[in-house]
């Protein structure tokens, strides 16, 4: 019974991820009706907000340090941050330390700047391409991103740490009564979990409860006829571009410190985003959620020593397996609506 | 002549030109020179030129006809690959049986994945073939070891049976690939003057393995059954409607892409006979999207130079360096040749799938018919102007 909550507890942190992408994926494709292959991109790139403002914190200059001596008993020379100079030292090193929840707010207005510079500068000219087209441009382009920024940081992985006092692991399984130990959960997962939450309940309460959203939903249902009611719809979608994503970009800031950036982790994920998409049903937001969460947790069962007795390597096709499935079972995915990709 | 129209056979002939005259076409530059390093024209690099070639031409065949964007074509490649590879431990390290096997398994692969795949169309079915790719990359990699060897990738080894032909050579080494008896790596280097040539046993098998899948393509294009194909494409309800059904047609073409990406691959472990699980990765499917695109997708052509295109410059930009380019530059002043290399710096070497990806991204946007449509646009410009400028004097005459 524990190793099964633990497993849950472990298919969620992957799921909230695969979560949070593909509700961006969805809402471009439900919006503008592109199919964004870069979007693993952005995810990449938001993770590398996290990191460049982590640089960005602890750039520093030399100071002659009197007290210390080196092993030739001359001064040492200490490297002090500049955020040390200016907010004194106890502050700056916390604010270096909690560079990871900072950089939330420092991507989001990186990330809706690069989702409208994609969007006005690319994707608008390919509305009206076939989507093959549309695919292989922005494949095109998370190619051309992955190596600007392979050229920037390198191709090896950059360790961000989370903030020391969530560095520990959370003793879940006491809560339910198991003994101490069983379930611990690190609380930095737990935090990406409840950051996901919280960030797909906004953009559903968006979309649900303000003019906006609703015009955005009108426009995603009907788009000539919310253009014909005088409503400059292009504007709003381009918006809801530049939205979808800042989702990516926090996803990929959060899950920073879980897994250390580096340039492929946007590829690596969006293939199994995409699935996530077309299991949970194109243009349907529910959808992208629910599947995303469900195949998080079925990759974790699948992980499991137990199950993989029984069927060997069935971690390793478990999602793609589902995929098919429900794709010949129910050709528009767990969701999906009626007319949307029936071509 | 052949079943070909008299367009086609110049096209064959001058394809068929440039495989068998690679050697020469592909060294313009002497042995030895500064400049020897474009020079493409040694064995391997050739190899891989035409074999990736017949890999693109059947990728055209699925998409370039049917419009059906597979993303998993590489899973036929590696099926191929690893099918040869048995063959060489198991029988004889003849290379027409691995060849023959590897279409088979690659084929009936196909047959499999093409029947689940093709109930879907549009981004569902990229989506589909994506994830039977995947599935059996990851499965080569873990499930599987056994047959596939895992991360070490499958090779042959001293200790294999090999029935038909001998385990060990007389000397004790591994036996080379043949065809009976000729070896593949076997090559013969002609100099004339400080230019050197090298024909290779291996290419020249390769390169007429392209011919023949070439022709086979064009009366692919040519039959009603690639008419068929061209209807999938461009209105299949309409199809529906007429009373056909589309399915067995794209199962066809969808098989006989697969058993080009598996001869690709037979070859492609015939050459050098090992076999790895990172040919079946699903950046090796957008490889041969690329190639097609790149090249014109749709077109006789288009594949087989898109794939030369992409090999030679991945090739050739991936080993330019910095000396390299301060060599190039030396002539500028030190400060403007400093800013030149650094500028040029991110695009070349280890920075080539920059270029690539920008290059792929321009042709979508610009070229969508690929470099094709790029020499069709310029011959018609060209003839336009001609003309005009006739038009122009006929018109003029009259009145002067």
């Amino acid at each position: 019974m524990d190793a099964v909550i633990l497993q849950i507890l472990n298919g969620l942190d992957k799921g909230s991820a695969y979560a949070l992408i593909a509700l961006g994926l969805t809402l471009i494709f439900g919006t503008l009706g592109v199919v964004n292959f870069a979007h693993g991109a952005l995810f990449m790139i938001g993770a590398f907000c996290a990191v460049t403002l982590n640089r960005l914190l602890s750039l520093s200059h030399q100071v002659v340090d009197e007290t210390q001596k080196d092993f030739l008993g001359n001064p040492l020379k200490v490297d002090v941050p500049y955020v040390n100079d200016i907010f004194g030292e106890a502050t700056g090193s916390a604010i270096i330390d909690w560079s990871v929840p900072l950089a939330i707010l420092f991507s989001i207005p990186v990330m809706i700047l690069i989702g409208v510079i994609m969007e006005r500068g690319l994707i608008k000219h390919f509305y009206r391409r076939p989507h093959a087209d549309q695919i292989l441009v922005t494949f095109g382009l998370a190619i051309v991103l992955q190596e600007i920024i392979k050229q920037i940081y390198g191709a090896n992985p950059i360790p961000t740490p989370a903030p020391d006092a969530f560095t520990g692991s959370f003793d879940f399984g006491v809560l339910l009564g198991f003994d101490p130990n069983a379930v611990i959960y690190p609380y930095w997962r737990l935090i990406y979990f409840a950051f996901a939450a919280v960030i797909i309940g906004a953009v559903f309460a968006f979309l649900q409860f303000t003019t906006f959203g609703m015009v955005v939903r009108a426009g995603m249902a009907d788009r000539e006829t919310v253009g014909l009611l005088g409503i400059n719809i292009d504007r709003k979608f381009t918006i809801m571009f530049g939205l979808a994503a800042a989702v990516a970009g926090l996803a990929g800031v959060m899950y920073a410190p879980i897994n250390s950036p580096n340039y492929h982790m946007g590829m690596d994920f969006l293939v199994l985003s995409f699935v996530v998409v077309v299991v949970g049903g194109m243009g349907s937001l529910p959808g992208a959620v629910a599947a995303g969460f469900l195949l998080g947790v079925l990759e974790s069962f699948a992980s499991m020593n137990e199950v993989k007795a029984i069927l060997p390597g069935i971690d390793q096709i478990i999602i793609y397996l589902v995929a098919i499935i429900i794709l010949l079972t129910r050709p528009r995915g767990l969701m999906g609506r009626k007319g949307v990709m029936e071509d | 002549m052949l079943g070909l129209g008299k367009k086609d056979i110049t096209l064959f002939a001058v394809v068929a030109v440039l495989a068998l005259f690679a050697p020469f076409i592909l060294n313009p530059f002497p042995a030895g020179s500064s400049l020897a390093q474009f020079n493409a024209g040694y064995p391997d690099l050739m190899q891989r030129f035409v074999i990736f070639g017949i890999f693109a031409i059947g990728f055209n065949i699925l998409f370039g006809l049917t419009g059906y964007l597979s993303f998993g074509h590489a899973a036929f490649l590696g099926a191929g690959s690893y099918s040869a590879v048995w063959m060489f431990k198991l029988l004889s390290m003849n290379v027409i049986p691995a060849i023959l096997l590897s279409m088979i398994v690659a084929g009936l692969f196909a047959v499999v994945i093409g029947y689940v795949s093709l109930r879907r169309s549009g981004i569902y079915f990229s989506i589909l073939t994506l994830a039977f790719a995947q599935m059996s990359y990851n499965l080569a990699y873990s499930v599987l070891t056994p047959i596939t060897n895992g991360e070490t990738g499958l090779q042959v080894t001293l200790d294999d049976p090999r029935v038909l032909g001998q385990t060990a050579t007389a000397d004790g080494g591994i036996p080379v690939t043949n065809l009976f008896g000729l070896e593949m790596r076997h090559f013969t280097t002609l100099e004339l003057g400080p230019w050197q040539f090298q024909f290779s046993v291996g290419y020249y098998l390769c390169a007429i393995i392209m011919l023949i899948s070439f022709y086979l393509a064009i009366r692919i294009f040519r039959s009603p059954f690639g008419m068929m194909l061209r209807a999938v494409k461009s209105n299949q309800q309409r199809m529906f409607y007429t009373g056909l059904n589309a399915r067995p047609y794209t199962l066809a073409a969808f098989v006989i892409s697969g058993m080009y990406a598996g001869l690709a691959g037979g070859l492609m472990a015939s050459m050098d006979p090992l076999a790895g699980a990172e040919r079946m990765q699903w950046t090796a499917s957008g490889e041969v999207v690329l190639m097609t695109i790149l090249g014109g997708a749709g077109t006789l052509i288009g594949p087989v130079l898109g794939a030369g295109f992409i090999k030679y410059f991945e090739n050739i930009f991936s080993k330019i360096n910095d000396q390299i380019l301060h060599g190039w530059v030396a002539w500028l002043p030190d400060g403007l040749e400093d800013l030149v290399v650094a500028l040029i710096h991110p695009f070349v070497g280890k920075g080539w799938h920059l270029t690539l990806g920008l290059m792929f991204m321009l042709i979508v946007i610009f070229l969508p018919g690929g470099l094709v449509e790029g020499g069709q646009r310029i011959a018609r410009s060209l003839r336009r102007r001609k003309s005009t400028d006739d038009g122009k004097s006929a018109s003029t005459e009259p009145a002067e």
